[in-house]
C-alpha cells in the first residue's frame, strides 16, 4: 500500500507539485519556440516524455557502474542516444512534422528537465521508480506545452489541431503565434497558477486560524 | 611511487572510468544504429512520398515523376539510369548537372516539368519548387518547400489567392534560346501590366521579391538547356 502511493507520488510530483513548465519554469526554449500550434506542442511533448523515461531508465540502472566523476559526461551520451532516436523517429513518422519542430529536436539534448532529472532522482533510485518520476514529469512538460500551443493556435491561427474554430472571417491575432505572443501566453498561465496557488495559502491559514480560536 | 596511501578513499581508478564511458559509449552507439536501420526504409519512403507530393501539386496532371539532370553541355540524363548513362550517374551531382522533375500522366504523356529555385527571402532562404508548362512555355506555379517567414505575413505567399493568381508566367525563350526573353520579376504591389511580372503582396514585398528571383534565377539556366531537348522527353523512359 505504501508503496503503491510513494509510486503515485513521485508520478503526480511533475504532473502537478513540480510541473517543469509552470512550477519549475524549465525546458523555456522549447516551451516557448515550438508552441505555435496545438499538434507542434504535443509532438515536442511525446518526444520529451520519450527520452526523458528511456534515459532516466538507463541511468537509473547503470546507476552503480556510473563513477561519479564523469557522471555528466555520461548523461549527456544517454540522453543524446535517445534523442538521435527521436530524431530517425520523427522523421519515420513524418517529415512535415520534422521539419515544424526543427532544431528544437536536436535541442532536447540540453534540455534541463532531462538532465536535471538524471542528476537528481534517476542515479539515486531504482529503474521503476526513476521511470514513474521520469513520466509523471514527461507528462507534466507535455501539459505545459499544449497548455500554451492550444491558446496560441486558437487565438493565432483560428484553427486547434489543424480544424479551423471560426468561419472565414475571422482575423487571426497573429502575434500569438510570434515569439511576443509565446510570452503572454506563458505570462498568463504562470499568473493563473501564481493566483490559485496564493488562494489556496490564504484558505489554510484561515482554517488554522478558525482551529487555533475556535 | 607510494600507492593508495595520499589518494581519497572514495577516488574511482582512471581505467574504472574509462571502461565504464568506453562501455556506455558502444552501448549507445548499438542503440544509434539499430534506430538508424530501422527506419531508414520507412525515412527514405517518406521523402519520396513528400517531394512526389510536391511535384504533383506544381503539376497538377502528372501522376508519375521522373528525375533528371541537366548539363550545361546541353545533355539531359535520367537521375538513377546507373551504368547506361556516360560516365555513371554517382558523381552526377559534382559535375553540375541541375536537377529537374518531368512529370507524366497515366498514359505515359509529358504534362509539366518542376524545378527547385531558392532565394534570400526576409528571414532564411525561400526554397520553392516551380512548374514549367512546356506546351505554352510559361511558369505554371510553384510551392513553398521551405521558408522561415513571418507567420500571417510573408508566409502568406503560400496561400494568398491573389498572389497565386499571378500565375501562369510568360517564360518563353528570347531569340538566342540562351535566356528568356523577359525575366521574371516581381513588381510593386499593384503595378502588375505583363504576362511574366509577379504583382507582390502589400506587405510581404521582401518574401514576394524571393519568389520571383527564385523561379528567374533558375529558370533562366533550366529553360535554356532543357527546352531544346524537350522532344527526347515527350513520352515516359
Amino acid at each position: 500500500m505504501s508503496s503503491d502511493k510513494r509510486n503515485w507520488e513521485e508520478f503526480m510530483e511533475g504532473i502537478w507539485r513540480q510541473n517543469p513548465v509552470f512550477v519549475m519554469v524549465l525546458g523555456m526554449c522549447p516551451t516557448l519556440a515550438v508552441t505555435v500550434s496545438a499538434i507542434n506542442a504535443l509532438s515536442m511533448g511525446l518526444a520529451t516524455f520519450f527520452v526523458l523515461v528511456c534515459s532516466c531508465a538507463l541511468v537509473s540502472l547503470l546507476r552503480k557502474q556510473i563513477p561519479k566523476e564523469v557522471r555528466i559526461a555520461t548523461y549527456i551520451v544517454i540522453i543524446a542516444t535517445f534523442v538521435t532516436v527521436v530524431d530517425y523517429l520523427i522523421q519515420a513518422i513524418s517529415l512535415k512534422l520534422y521539419e515544424a519542430l526543427g532544431a528544437f529536436i536536436q535541442l532536447i539534448v540540453v534540455n534541463c528537465i532531462i538532465l536535471g532529472r538524471a542528476e537528481a532522482h534517476a542515479s539515486k533510485h531504482p529503474p521503476l521508480a526513476a521511470m514513474i518520476n521520469a513520466a509523471g514529469m514527461g507528462i507534466g512538460f507535455t501539459i505545459g506545452l499544449l497548455a500554451l500551443g492550444v491558446v496560441r493556435e486558437i487565438l493565432g491561427a483560428g484553427t486547434l489541431f489543424g480544424v479551423a474554430l471560426f468561419g472565414a472571417h475571422f482575423q487571426p491575432w497573429v502575434i500569438m503565434v510570434l515569439p511576443p505572443g509565446g510570452f503572454f501566453v506563458l505570462g498568463a498561465w504562470l499568473l493563473l497558477f501564481a493566483a490559485l496557488e496564493r488562494r489556496k495559502q490564504r484558505r489554510r491559514a484561515e482554517q488554522l486560524e478558525v482551529a487555533q480560536h475556535g | 611511487m607510494n600507492p593508495a596511501t595520499n589518494a581519497l578513499p572514495d577516488t574511482t581508478p582512471a581505467l574504472a572510468m574509462i571502461r565504464t564511458l568506453g562501455l556506455i559509449a558502444a552501448l549507445c552507439g548499438a542503440i544509434i544504429v539499430a534506430a538508424y536501420q530501422g527506419t531508414f526504409d520507412a525515412v527514405q519512403e517518406n521523402k519520396r512520398i513528400a517531394l512526389e507530393r510536391a511535384v504533383f501539386k506544381v503539376i497538377p496532371a502528372a501522376t508519375s515523376v521522373v528525375e533528371y539532370l541537366a548539363y550545361s553541355d546541353g545533355r539531359i540524363e535520367k537521375v538513377g539510369a546507373g551504368g547506361t548513362a556516360s560516365g555513371g550517374s554517382a558523381a552526377n551531382e559534382d559535375i553540375g548537372g541541375l536537377k529537374f522533375y518531368a512529370g507524366y500522366d497515366a498514359a505515359g504523356h509529358l504534362v509539366g516539368i518542376a524545378a527547385e529555385g531558392a532565394a534570400k527571402g526576409y528571414a532564411d532562404t525561400v526554397r520553392l519548387l516551380f512548374g514549367y508548362d512546356p506546351v505554352q512555355a510559361r511558369i505554371s506555379g510553384f510551392s513553398v518547400v521551405a521558408m522561415r517567414e513571418t507567420p500571417g505575413i510573408g508566409d502568406k505567399v503560400g496561400r494568398d489567392a491573389a498572389f497565386l493568381a499571378n500565375f501562369p508566367l510568360d517564360a518563353r525563350l528570347g531569340a538566342d534560346q540562351r535566356r528568356l526573353a523577359q525575366p521574371i520579376r516581381t513588381v510593386k504591389h499593384g503595378s502588375k501590366t505583363n504576362p511574366w511580372e509577379i504583382d507582390a503582396i502589400a506587405g510581404a514585398t521582401i518574401t514576394s521579391r524571393a519568389v520571383g528571383k527564385a523561379i528567374d534565377d533558375a529558370a533562366q539556366i533550366l529553360l535554356p538547356r532543357l527546352v531544346p531537348q524537350l522532344d527526347q522527353l515527350r513520352e515516359q523512359p
